[in-house]
């Protein structure tokens, strides 16, 4: 395969005859499938074989789609360019030699690529979106709760959501309604989906539809992206839709609230891995912390290590109040912001990513530049709302996403507003 | 960087609560990082309390049985097991 977009090529054959019959679908790889090996794209699970389906994978089979591979992915879903992969790097179909973003960075591409139909990719910060603008292609983050996390392998596990890929917003749509609803076995999904139909909100009305633009959030960024913004607006003004300026002070705060309670989510979920149950195993020398000690030094890479060391230092004693818990005061103050934006106006728009997609390489070396990429998409994640990316245009031919934020379950207006511009 | 930077012994100690091993190359590599990332993890204290509106309910469900793994898949991925059961290495 080129470019390596899956990490495992295998075909998992859906119901005859549902929805999505005659569609392909690729899998981010933290994604359970039965029997197919589930790597998290690292070298902790390289040879993990999951004994069961997550239930969006159930609901995809069940649905007639067919499953064509694992996608490649940031490790564990911790990055913005699928380069820290242990498999290697995905190169963007939609712009050669660039990242394709990250952390569903194979999912996007696939569907880039025409390697898939459709595609699933998990979003704790922005994981679907910025693949989404970066590869040209529509990535929606559903409303936390909306879909079931059963068999997705948690990272940030109070942020993340499982979201769909399409090359229009009709498709994604269709994806999201095979997903979306209440699953008894997370506890966290909530009912209000239920009797959706996202795909039959793709009309392309936006008539008389008020948008918030947050002025933060077009500071900083690049000056092609933001030109192209203001092209993808005047389209959809053009089409009967206003804009207002918002101001939403509060996502000043949101990168270090979403990496303090990201990282911290992580030092705690990623524990399980010890190599006993499954997994890396540091070989039996020495007693059991010495053994996992070693099974984690070998088995993760770098930036999964930052970021557990990081969340370690942030609950430790001493220094909880300083973080975490300041945090989560940030946290709720983003989602009081929020409330009060959509209160007067229908949805709130901004460039998907401040820059276009980076070239292969270009930014390994500085984690924090990296991290303050996702301004733009991780106070969606910190306030439980559900946006989609949506292609607005391109800069020097990389692709440009324009982000759509909604309110909480409000994804059949944000698939209408979008599906006006794809 | 900030008086209270992360020291190299720092590093280490946190490495080592969260059991993961690292050698002096990450050790030195990660130091430096670290007092970058805490220094602007650090911004957070300009942020205001918040009234956080508590909107939270327990979820229960019903007591009942339901089928589980049978043990033989549970083990599948185990490197190594012994009579059904995982086999680790000492705890002390």
């Amino acid at each position: 395969m080129s470019d390596d977009i899956f990490i495992t090529e295998e075909r998992i054959e859906g119901a005859d005859d549902g929805p999505l019959a005659g569609k392909t679908v690729a899998v981010k790889d933290n994604i359970s499938t039965e029997g197919v090996r589930t790597t998290c794209g690292s070298r902790m699970l390289e040879d993990y074989v999951p004994p069961y389906d997550a239930t969006v994978v159930s609901r995809l089979t069940e649905a007639g789609a067919t499953i064509v591979g694992k996608a490649n992915m940031d490790e564990f879903g911790m990055g913005t360019t699928t380069e820290t992969s242990y498999f290697g790097e995905t190169d963007n179909p939609a712009a050669p030699g660039h990242v394709p973003g990250g952390s569903s960075g194979g999912s996007a591409a696939a569907v880039a690529a025409g390697e898939a139909d459709l595609a699933l990719g998990s979003d704790t910060g922005g994981s679907v979106r910025c693949p989404a603008a970066f590869c040209g292609v529509v990535g929606i983050k559903p409303t936390y709760g909306l879909v079931s996390r059963y068999g997705l392998v948690a990272y940030g596990n109070s942020l993340e959501q499982i979201g769909p890929f399409g090359e229009t917003v009709e498709d994604a749509a269709e994806l999201l309604d095979v997903i979306a609803g209440s699953d008894d076995r997370d506890a966290t999904t909530r009912s209000e989906g239920d009797d959706a139909n996202y795909a039959e909100a793709a009309t392309g009305d936006v008539d008389g539809l008020s948008i918030g633009v947050p002025t933060e959030l077009l500071e900083g960024a690049d000056e092609g992206v933001v030109e192209t913004f203001w092209k993808a607006l005047g389209e959809l003004e053009d089409r009967g839709a206003e804009y207002h300026e918002v101001s939403l002070p509060s996502v000043e705060h949101a990168v270090e609230a979403y990496y303090v309670i990201a990282m911290s989510e992580a030092s705690s979920n990623l524990a399980r891995f010890d190599g006993v149950r499954y997994g890396h195993s540091g070989g039996y020398d020495g007693n059991w912390n010495e053994t996992f000690a070693r099974a984690r030094e070998e088995g993760f890479g770098d930036e999964v290590k930052r970021r557990i060391l990081l969340g370690t230092y942030a609950l430790s004693a001493g220094y909880h109040d300083k973080y975490y818990k300041k945090a989560q005061d940030a946290r709720a103050w983003v989602k009081q912001d929020f409330d009060e934006a959509l209160s007067e106006a229908d949805v709130l728009a901004s460039p998907t990513m401040p820059v276009p997609p980076f070239e292969l390489g270009e930014s390994l070396d500085d984690p924090l530049q990296l991290y303050l990429a996702d301004a733009n998409t991780v106070p969606v994640n910190l306030a439980d709302l559900p946006a989609i990316s949506v292609p607005a245009g391109e800069t020097d031919g990389l692709p440009v996403g324009l982000q759509l934020v909604g309110p909480a379950f409000g994804e059949e207006r944000l698939i209408r507003a979008a599906s006006a511009l794809a | 960087m900030s008086d209270d930077a992360v020291s190299p012994e720092e590093v280490r100690h946190v490495a080592e609560l969260a059991r993961v091993d690292l050698d002096d190359d990450e050790v030195d590599r990660f130091t430096g990082q670290f007092a970058d990332i805490l220094e602007y993890f650090e911004t957070l204290d300009e942020v205001p309390e918040v009234d956080r509106d508590a909107d939270l309910a327990n979820v229960m469900r019903p007591d009942e049985e339901r089928t589980s793994l049978e043990s033989e898949a549970a083990l599948g991925n185990a490197p190594e097991t012994e009579d059904g059961y995982f086999k680790g290495p000492n705890v002390s």
